[in-house]
């Protein structure tokens, strides 16, 4: 394996840009051992991005939690609904 | 083992049953669809819609999954038509182009710094302890309305109905290279709404 050159090892050690970026690609995607590594190094020296990290994975879990807990609160008014089972029913004995 | 299995047949057919459609499912699939579009009437229109695709072609279900489970996949195809739509609107030569829009600064262009402004701080919501605070909850709500179209869709295809990433590249028409700038920059900049209105 190619060994990671001193001045790449730099650029990812300050580059908060491109390690937030392998954050989020590695939550929902692999990134490859080269990447991985990158990751681990910034991380080391940089608690800001840790931060980001764990941030970013509360996002996420609230952002489902959000939907899906409306995804079983709300009703439909009885209304809609009954002319809804009457399209249905329609639908049904015209065959 | 190859023999086909009747009884199974009998169970599949017993499986499908539009008449009670409406009083089972009409107020889960509009919740689902009220809570990912906000918009309470074109949710109506949906579970409409969903019913009447679903009579039509109701002799293609073949009782692998839940009536429930086939019900909603078909509701959620007419959601991905709402987000395609939505996030197209400034769209005229089907390949988007929002995604040049300038990202705010959050890092400095050139070393790829934080900027101060956007720099994060810890917030007291790093635990799990967060998931059931109200207050963040609203916060977040009003922060994802305020991405654009196209990366809310984005955003919420991915992380809300885990939807295959190839799939929403397809069909939202964006590169898969687009994809994950918008996936990067619809977080950094949800983070970082959250911040600023975080007493």
């Amino acid at each position: 394996m190619k060994e990671l050159s001193k001045t790449d090892l730099t650029k990812i050690a300050y580059d908060c840009r491109k390690a937030t970026f392998l954050i989020e690609k590695q939550q929902i995607y692999k990134i490859t051992l080269r990447e991985k590594m990158e990751l681990k190094l910034h991380l080391t020296g940089c608690s800001i991005c840790v931060t980001f990290m764990k941030q970013s994975a509360i996002i996420n879990q609230m952002a489902r939690k959000l939907v899906n807990a409306d995804s079983n609160a709300l009703k439909l008014d009885e209304g809609f609904k009954a002319q809804l089972q009457k399209q249905v029913d329609n639908y049904l004995n015209k065959i | 083992m190859l023999q086909k299995d009747s009884e199974s047949d009998i169970v599949d057919k017993k499986a499908i049953d539009p008449h009670h459609w409406v009083s089972r499912y009409a107020d889960y699939l509009y919740s689902y669809a009220a809570s990912r579009i906000k918009d309470q009437n074109l949710a109506r229109d949906l579970v409409q819609d969903t019913f009447l695709a679903a009579l039509e072609r109701r002799e293609k279900f073949e009782g692998r999954s839940s009536e429930k489970t086939w019900l909603t996949s078909i509701l959620r195809n007419k959601l991905i038509d709402v987000y395609r739509s939505r996030s197209s609107g400034f769209d005229t030569h089907g390949v988007h182009t929002d995604i040049n829009v300038p990202d705010e600064d959050f890092f400095n262009q050139d070393n790829g710094h934080w900027n101060d402004r956007h720099r994060p701080a810890e917030l007291g919501i790093e635990t799990h302890d967060a998931l059931e605070n109200k207050e963040f909850e609203r916060i977040l709500k009003a922060c994802m309305n305020k991405l654009p179209a196209l990366w809310l869709s984005v955003f919420s295809m991915k992380h809300i109905d885990e939807e295959r990433s190839e799939l929403i590249c397809k069909q939202l028409k964006i590169s898969s290279s687009n994809f994950w700038v918008i996936i990067h920059r619809s977080k950094v900049s949800l983070r970082s709404c959250l911040q600023k209105n975080w007493i």
